[in-house]
């Protein structure tokens, strides 16, 4: 059996054809050379045609020979046939390779101010404290800016505050320095106090005030004639110091990290009795001097309408403008007011 | 103040370490400014003798010094100042010497010559402010002695504190050692002084009228003779340069000396200069003059307080500053020394119009001691007695007027503990106040309390409960948290600006910050109404006029970043606005929103130069979708500073809420602005006011729509919004959107004329349209805009 021609010939058909399709490099060749091998005129169907003049033993054997030969060589076209497509796809995809780092930096993105991203971080901590935000007028009154928080006029201390007032000859019933652009965000607190008696919403109060604050003040490195203030304010029955220093020291720990801690040293302000400073210790062991604070001083309480034998508070009140100076490490604060966007996009 | 370490332990004998005592002042409310450590960097500098001084050959400012620094040879010295000739004794810092800044001498060559060390002005040795020259030393020195055993210098520490203006009593060392030794424990020496009076007593030899009681609570006057004007000893010269004065002559000194010491100002009177021997205290007549002792001429005004003479000439300016007139010299015989008291407040006001800061008003106007005058004269005494062999006389005038109530104060412990949250009881409490002075009696459960004369500012309780809290220690009261029973959150209009200010920046802009002072002309300049509010007392006449637009600042803006070759600048800014008479505080709040686009915008699918305006008005939708208002729709109007075609009024829900265009060319050249700028303005008062949109949910249509493309020719006037809203009119309900997505203008289209090609999308809740229901709308949309708008359809 095994010197039949014809499974000689179908063996080296099966072995020449295979070695062709591992060959062939593109589908139209693989095409051809199938219809060359397995095709109406190919010798296989040659072969095929043939058996039934066969004895009846040698076209079983030769048969199956020719079923398997056929077998393997579709298989063989099959898996070739996958193969160059994939190829043909790949190559496809590779003729349109992009470098993407191209698009890098393209996009238009805008910049919040850092010092709006500061007084929003701010506001975020304090009304995850509990408090609300309270706003206010910038130009205002000498009885909100001074008289109500215990600054009656000619008070020596006025003279910390460099104030500007606005130009108000020629207006009917204003007297000369009567209209100013307030010198903190303190008169904000006046003004909730009032409100929420007027209106019966409070005390309690539990409330922040960030806001534009002015002084006369040559603009240089360090100081600028126009700033930002966050103030604070409680007032509620039975609040005291403690109660101020353990906001300050709640406030640290959600705005500087949980490493820092904050103290109170005393200090004068005309309208917080006791006052105090307050610092901030630095990972390098010294104190940044963060703002000041202490308990309302009784007679601004009284101006407000609010007993100050029934209700006590205390008020805090930091720089916004130095926490964005200092957390950003900038080295000259008019560059926060000259709108360079080559610095402006820093942030 | 300046405080000398070994000067406070006059009276405290403190022993604590420099930086624990600088944190211990700290506490105390005693702010430490700088800490300095004087006659630390003397080693190594001796006592040497010039021997002869010549020109450097190749250098004008440096001399070539020889000097003898004991050992009898010449050593060459090269030295920057000139101020020494041969013989002086001047300080030379030997080669090795660590300066006080740091410096290590060495032997070094300038220009070409050597040089073994260096010569050191007061300044550099830290013994004195004077840099103009060398220090030139007393001639009784020996040469090689080291300087610091020849001055008899020993090694000190000065706090600089920064005292707080409720402190008057820390504006002395006595002051100052009476919170240390309260907060130590240690015990407190004030300086008694016991004097041999000697002579006629002063009663009779001056009078004191006090005219104006308000003005002036005590005039105490005492005698002194045989006073001889000459310098300072050593002791007395040091103390008064480590405080920071510079030593003038023993009279001066000494009175200084006394200030410093008890925090009582003082004046000399050369009496036989004083008219009469009357000192009067009355307020100064509007418009009269005085020479004071620095040599000015002053005009006062009737506020001012002043002493006069029997002549009833002022001979000084109450609390502020002394005459000429009445000046000591060589030849006084007999001297006046006044301690007073002044009314704080006439002493601020007066110093402060004059502009005359000295060292006494400024401890007149926090407020002196009243009870001082007695004891602070006779040490005066003792000590001119001491340096200038003068004699006091017997007797004193001590004229008297208003004195603040002293009379003693209720403080209740509860109040403390509520005040403080600490948990003190009665004699705690006492325990506290009592070392610093504040007397406390009991009361029942509390205190009655008495002020100390020393602490003008404290007079109610809580006044004296701060005193509590501060020599208790800020740091030990147990800190708590209080809870709000509201809970915190921002309001409808903080969330809005929120949300706002992020959309702006994801469209690409950033946020501008400018000052909001304008310069007069500034608005006008940008085409605007030139009213605005100004300031009475700019610093410069550039920030002198307060914003009624945010337009002028971010047009600035946009110049200072192109005049740096950043263009295509897109800002916004948030922020208040004043209007021309903004007096009435109470009531309007203008807060608006600004933004500058310049550059190339890219609209529509196209990158057109000139599209600002356009892109302007997608920015406008942005800001409203942020803020959750609307119905939006434009007015085209010529409006103030805009471009005359390019701009027009955004009203909101119907109300005008801005405008939104290009900013005019004309305006911009006139600025040197390079760039066109798209402008959007937006009154953010209104906007934040209006009540935010509540959007309910409609039902999404499960049913295909279908898209039908429609190009009118159309007059360049007509809106697009207006074709709009006819095709969705005319469509009714079954349209579901509306689009221009193609502007296009030819020249076969003609002049005047542009074609816009709207998408209009149908579809219906409940069924699949048909294509005849599709046609039968698109004809009624055709032939709506056809009329409505005289269009044409085109094909």
């Amino acid at each position: 059996m095994g010197d039949d021609p014809l499974l000689d010939e179908l063996a080296d058909i099966e072995v020449s054809a295979s070695g062709r399709v591992r060959e062939v490099a593109d589908l139209a060749a693989l095409d051809d050379l199938e219809a060359e091998v397995l095709g109406k005129r190919s010798r296989l169907t040659d072969i095929r045609s043939g058996l039934k003049d066969l004895e009846v033993e040698q076209r079983k054997v030769v048969g199956r020979a020719l079923h398997e030969a056929r077998g393997s060589l579709e298989a063989a076209f099959a898996a070739r046939r996958g193969d160059l497509v994939d190829r043909e796809r790949a190559a496809e995809l590779e003729a349109e390779r992009q470098d993407l780092t191209e698009a890098l930096g393209r996009a238009r993105i805008g910049h919040l101010h850092p010092i709006t991203q500061t007084w929003e971080r701010l506001e975020d901590v304090f009304v995850g404290m509990g408090f609300v935000v309270e706003d206010g007028p910038e130009v205002e009154t000498d009885w909100f800016n001074f008289e109500a928080l215990n600054l009656p006029p000619s008070h020596p201390a006025r003279s910390l505050w460099d104030t500007l007032y606005l130009d108000t000859s020629g207006t009917p019933g204003v007297r000369e320095e009567q209209v100013l652009l307030r010198t903190h965000t303190s008169p904000v607190q006046v003004r909730t106090m009032m409100r929420a008696v007027r209106e019966g919403t409070g005390p309690p109060i539990h409330c922040v005030c960030p806001g534009r604050v002015y002084r006369r003040d040559t603009a240089d490195a360090t100081h600028l004639p126009v700033f930002h203030q966050i103030e604070g304010l409680v007032v509620d029955r039975g609040v005291t110091m403690g109660d101020l220093a353990g906001t300050i020291e709640e406030f640290t720990k959600a705005y500087f990290g949980e490493s820092l801690t904050s103290r109170l040293r005393p200090s004068y302000f005309p309208f917080t009795e006791p006052s105090a400073e307050v610092d901030i210790s630095q990972p390098d062991g010294s104190w940044l001097e963060m703002g000041g604070c202490g308990m309302v001083h009784p007679n601004v309480l009284r101006h407000c309408g609010v007993d100050p034998e029934e209700w006590t508070g205390f008020a805090f009140g930091f720089g916004i403008d130095r926490l964005a100076f200092v957390r950003h490490r900038v080295s000259d604060l008019r560059d926060f007011v000259t709108n360079d966007l080559r610095f402006l996009e820093q942030f | 103040m300046r405080v000398s370490l070994n000067w406070l332990r006059d009276y405290v004998p403190v022993e604590a370490a420099p930086e624990d005592l600088a944190d211990t002042f700290a506490d105390l409310g005693l702010e430490v400014d700088g800490v300095e450590r004087i006659g630390a960097g003397l080693h190594g500098v001796v006592v040497a003798r010039v021997l002869e001084v010549r020109a450097h050959p190749d250098a004008d400012r440096i001399v070539i010094v020889d000097v003898d620094s004991g050992d009898g040879e010449a050593l060459q010295i090269c030295c920057g100042a000139s101020n020494m000739a041969a013989g002086d004794l001047v300080p030379l810092a030997t080669v090795g010497t660590v300066m006080p800044d740091g410096m290590e001498i060495s032997a070094r060559r300038m220009r070409g010559e050597p040089s073994n060390g260096m010569l050191c002005s007061a300044a550099e040795l830290r013994l004195g402010d004077d840099t103009a020259g060398i220090l030139i030393l007393p001639v009784d020195l020996d040469p090689g002695v080291p300087l610091a055993e020849a001055l008899g210098i020993t090694e000190d520490v000065v706090f600089d504190l920064d005292v707080l203006p409720n402190r008057p009593d820390a504006l002395s060392m006595v002051g100052i050692a009476r919170d240390l030794a309260a907060r130590l424990g240690l015990p407190l020496v004030t300086p008694s002084s016991a004097v041999a009076e000697l002579g006629d007593p002063a009663e009779g030899l001056v009078t004191v009228e006090i005219l104006d009681p308000v003005l002036c609570g005590r005039f105490l006057v005492r005698v002194l003779s045989g006073v001889s004007v000459g310098s300072s000893p050593d002791w007395l010269a040091r103390r008064l340069l480590g405080a920071g004065m510079r030593p003038i002559n023993n009279v001066v000194d000494v009175s200084n000396y006394v200030m410093l010491e008890l925090g009582q100002p003082n004046h000399t009177y050369d009496l036989d200069k004083v008219a009469g021997s009357r000192l009067r205290i009355r307020r100064a007549l509007e418009g009269e003059t005085i020479e004071t002792l620095d040599g000015a001429t002053r005009m006062l005004s009737a506020g001012d307080g002043v002493i006069a003479d029997g002549d009833d000439m002022a001979i000084g300016i109450a609390g502020v500053m002394g005459g000429a007139s009445t000046e000591i010299s060589d030849s006084t015989r007999d001297v006046l020394v006044e301690m007073a008291w002044w009314d704080p407040m006439a002493i601020a006001i007066s110093s402060a119009r004059l502009n005359l800061h000295s060292e006494a008003s400024l401890r007149f106007k926090r407020g002196a001691d009243p009870e001082m005058p007695p004891a602070a004269a006779v040490r005066f005494a003792e000590l001119l007695g001491e340096v200038a062999g003068a004699t006091l006389h017997p007797g004193v005038a001590d004229g008297r007027g208003d004195l603040p109530d002293r009379s003693p104060v209720r403080v209740r412990t509860d109040r403390v503990n509520l005040v403080l949250g600490t948990d003190l009881d009665r004699d705690r409490v006492a325990a506290l106040l009592d070392p610093i002075g504040f007397t406390c009696t009991s009361a029942g459960a509390d205190l009655d309390v008495s002020i100390p004369s020393w602490r003008y500012d404290s007079r109610e309780e809580i006044d004296v409960i701060e005193e509590v809290g501060r020599t208790y220690g800020l740091s030990r009261i147990p800190r708590t948290v209080p809870r709000s029973p509201e809970g915190g959150s921002l309001n409808h209009a903080q969330r809005s600006r929120r949300a706002l200010r992020r959309a702006l920046v994801g469209a690409g802009l950033s946020e501008a910050m400018p000052l909001p002072f304008l310069a007069p002309g500034d608005l006008e300049r940008c085409g605007l109404d030139p009213d605005g509010a100004c300031l009475a007392n700019p610093l410069v006449q550039e920030e002198s006029v307060l914003r009624t637009s945010l337009r002028p600042g971010l047009l600035a803006a946009v110049r200072y970043n192109s005049a740096r070759r950043r263009f295509g600048a897109r800002l916004f800014e948030v922020g208040r606005v004043f209007g021309p008479g903004e007096f009435v505080v109470d009531t309007e709040r203008s807060e608006a929103l600004g933004t500058v686009m310049t550059g190339e915008a890219e609209h529509l699918g196209a990158v057109l130069a000139g599209a600002d305006a356009l892109e302007a008005v997608e920015l406008l939708d942005v800001a409203l979708a942020a803020l959750s208002v609307g119905p939006l729709a434009l007015r085209a109007e010529r409006l103030p500073g805009m471009h005359p075609g390019r701009g027009a009024v955004v009203e909101v829900a119907g109300f005008e809420v801005g405008e939104v265009g290009e900013i005019d060319p004309v305006v911009l050249e006139r600025l040197e602005v390079a760039e066109r700028v798209g402008w959007l303005g937006l009154d953010l008062s209104k906007l934040l006011a209006m009540p935010p949109a509540v959007r309910t949910a409609r039902p999404v249509s499960r049913f295909p729509s279908t898209d039908v493309d429609l190009a009118f020719v159309l007059d360049e006037h007509t809106p697009a919004a207006a074709v709009a809203t006819t095709i969705r009119a005319a469509g009714g309900d079954l349209v579901r959107h509306v689009e221009l997505f193609d502007v296009f203008r030819s020249e076969s289209l003609g002049e005047g004329s542009r074609s816009l090609a709207y998408r209009v999308w149908f579809q219906a809740p409940d069924r699949t349209l048909t294509d005849a229901e599709v046609a039968g709308l698109r004809a009624e949309i055709i032939t709506e805009v056809e009329q409505t708008h005289g269009a044409s359809l085109r094909s």
